[in-house]
């Protein structure tokens, strides 16, 4: 709103001729009080540093996800004849001649006689230059857009930052292709259990009762059984041969059809409290419907409350896929989430040879880290009206 | 008191019941049975099954009686004749296979769980008594990491890092000279040198909020008025630590283990396949891929059943340490 209209609006009176100076001049304090709530909790969250790098860092791997066609140098199912389980390809900066050029040597392969193992060598007398945004293979971006451009590629030899898996395929390229799934499947779980638990916590403590009785047992219940029996279970009732979109979402709801019961809680515990404030009392009063006070009145009163809870289940969701895929009973292969991809790993000669199979596990510690990360930033944001 | 335990043992009847309806229909719920898994397997080796053969297998695995039939049989075996069924797929009694497996599960489960406690309890009194210390902002944020790992995960990591670093193999719970042996002094100990790495993954994170329960009881309690007033007393702060702030602060563990119980469970069946140990984990996802499913209805059903009595009993154990604790309605 500029000065000239808001004296236009109300030429009478004084103070309205004030605000305008006062708003261009306010100090950090009387800024604090001006703020919306909205603007209160921002601020509280960009002081917790480790939640604002930990959200910059996961909004990093969603995108990474999102365009996993693009930020890998070939696709998930491509093999390299010739390069079974190669380590990681390193990138030098300095050329062997002097000058500075990231680049990649070509890599020789020998048959170790004794142990009858390939093993790599760099050769240094081959060198290939590392370039960005270059012609690769061919993909459909998001399914839609056809195109070969890629963020980055060796030309003449083959890059494999995180190693190849027995079936000489570029681990890197699959675990951002698994990234897809596997972060995903936190975002869809929680949206599913989110509505199960909003519904069902709002229920059972708007109207109390009888209503409330049986669904706080039900709650009992599902958190007094360990999940991942009845997880493993569940899942081995899925057909092993439906496609991978399908037993996606049977996961998803039975991850999220056992996760409601957190969030649940939360939600009937704010709404017993804000059922006794005056203000429900008011619109009951007034005639309002229960549906109205239910969404006007009460929801808004724990939003914040609820984002955080939502933040630290998340990454439950994503563990909970990564151990079901990884013990063969969630995603199966040919689709590649993190957790398949850690199948390789189960064997643990195999992943003494080749520890770059483990990667995958970095990515999940990392993600469900970083999620706790936001949560706990956001939680001390959550409530900027205390101390 | 008395009464109070009678109270829940009763409600424990219909939680059991819903259980063990929840197992039996959910290893039910697969189209095909053992019979149709196995004919598969057998089809797949080269061998015809013909279908007077799948007839008499059915016959022989009571699999052509409808599904109310059979859970009825297998609910009244247990309860009447402590039978748990048939293992079809080991054709062994089901309860032989898990008199070894169960025990050391639970076992393994409530080690951490006491280990996870014994750990976090010193750590979280060193914090809050070192408020604000570098100690403190380390164990702080070590904690918030370690809460933060899946302790499935770290296993893989632990387990290739031992191996090739150590060459310890931390995989089973026994050397393979001791797998078969009868017990003894020395397959305990060699027992011991295999459990402690799934004891602290089991307990991880539940060892890292420990710790923080811990922490932000006890400061709590610290600033309360009978601590100022024992320490102008000349109490000595040792004395003064323990005799009641150090009490407080840990009371509230025994509440949480209704909802860390049933976590360190899970915990324990994921671990026990990742590290392979000799226990219930690697046997129910082999029942399961099989559709044994009186083995993994079973097994679902044990676990379940002895993490709620678990809670029940650290509920009861709450009401005994901490006096002011009173169940039941006031009496008028």
């Amino acid at each position: 709103m500029s000065a000239q209209n808001n004296a236009a609006a109300s030429p009478t009176s004084g103070a309205a001729q004030q605000t305008p100076i006062a708003k261009q001049k306010r100090s950090a304090e009387e800024r604090y009080y001006y703020a919306s709530q909205r603007e209160l909790i921002w601020w509280r969250f960009t002081r917790h540093k480790a939640a604002v790098i930990g959200a910059s860092l996961l909004i990093v791997l969603y995108l990474g996800a999102l365009f996993a066609d693009f930020v890998s140098p070939y696709t998930m199912d491509t093999r390299f004849e010739g390069f079974q389980a190669a380590p990681p390809t390193t990138i030098h900066l300095l050329k062997p001649d002097g000058g500075i050029q990231p680049h990649v040597f070509g890599m020789q392969r020998k048959l170790d006689q004794k142990t009858f193992k390939w093993t790599f060598t760099e050769d240094t007398s081959k060198i290939f230059p590392l370039r960005f945004f270059v012609k690769g293979e061919e993909y459909k971006l998001f399914g839609l857009v056809k195109t070969d451009l890629h963020l980055f590629g060796v030309e003449g030899a083959p890059i494999f930052l995180f190693g190849t898996d027995r079936l000489s395929r570029d681990v890197f390229s699959r675990t951002w292709a698994g990234a897809r799934i596997s972060l995903s499947i936190g975002l869809v779980g929680v949206f599913i259990s989110f509505t199960l638990g909003v519904l069902l916590g709002g229920i059972s403590g708007y109207f109390g009762g009888l209503v409330d009785d049986a669904i706080q047992r039900v709650i009992d219940f599902l958190i007094a059984i360990p999940g991942l029996p009845l997880w493993m279970t569940l899942s081995a009732a899925l057909p092993r041969d439906w496609p991978t979109l399908k037993l996606y979402f049977a996961i998803t709801i039975i991850l999220s059809v056992l996760g409601w019961t957190g969030l649940a809680r939360v939600v009937r515990g704010k709404i017993l409290q804000l059922r006794e404030e005056d203000y429900t009392l008011a619109a009951q009063g007034a005639g309002a419907s229960d549906w109205r006070i239910i969404t006007r009145h009460l929801l808004p009163g724990f939003t914040s409350h609820l984002i955080v809870s939502i933040t630290f289940s998340i990454p439950g969701m994503i563990l909970s896929e990564t151990a079901l895929s990884f013990i063969g009973l969630g995603i199966q292969p040919p689709a590649v989430s993190w957790g398949t991809l850690l199948q390789d790993a189960q064997n643990l000669t195999a992943v003494a040879q080749q520890p770059w199979l483990l990667i995958p596990a970095l990515f999940v510690i990392t993600t469900v880290i970083l999620f706790n990360f936001v949560g706990d930033g956001l939680r001390d944001a959550a409530d900027p009206y205390q101390r | 008191m008395l009464l109070y335990i009678v109270r829940r043992l009763l409600m424990l009847i219909p939680i059991l019941i819903l259980m063990s309806l929840v197992a039996f229909f959910l290893i039910e719920l697969p189209p095909g049975d053992y019979v149709s898994f196995r004919i598969q397997q057998l089809k797949m080796s080269g061998v015809e099954v013909s279908e007077d053969e799948a007839e008499r297998l059915m016959m022989q695995f009571g699999l052509d009686k409808p599904l109310p039939a059979r859970y009825l049989q297998w609910v009244s075996g247990i309860v009447l004749r402590g039978n748990w069924g048939w293992s079809l797929q080991w054709n062994k009694a089901v309860g032989e296979i898990l008199s070894e497996r169960i025990p050391m599960t639970v076992v393994i489960s409530l080690l951490a769980l006491l280990f996870s406690w014994g750990v976090a309890v010193p750590i979280g009194i060193y914090s809050a008594t070192h408020k604000y210390s570098v100690m403190d902002y380390l164990i702080t944020f070590l904690g918030f990491i370690g809460a933060a790992t899946p302790g499935f995960l770290l296993a893989l990591i632990m387990a290739w890092l031992l191996f090739t670093k150590l060459g310890f193999s931390a995989l089973g719970l026994f050397s393979k000279e001791f797998l078969d042996a009868p017990w003894s002094m020395a397959k305990f100990v060699d027992l011991l040198k295999h459990l402690w790495l799934p004891l602290i993954l089991v307990g991880l994170s539940n060892t890292a909020g420990t710790i923080r329960v811990v922490r932000n009881n006890l400061l709590d309690e610290l600033n309360k008025q009978y601590v100022i007033t024992a320490r102008a007393k000349g109490l000595s702060e040792w004395k003064l630590l323990f005799k009641y702030p150090v009490r407080m602060a840990i009371n509230p563990l025994l509440s949480t283990v209704s909802w860390v119980l049933p976590g360190l469970v899970s915990g324990a069946v994921l671990l026990d396949i990742v590290l392979s140990l000799q226990t219930v984990g690697p046997v129910l996802l082999r029942a399961t891929l099989a559709q044994d499913m009186y083995l993994a209805g079973s097994i679902v059903l044990i676990l379940s059943a002895l993490t709620v009595i678990g809670a029940l009993i650290g509920d009861v154990l709450l009401v005994l340490v901490d006096p002011r604790i009173r169940f039941g309605r006031l009496a008028k």
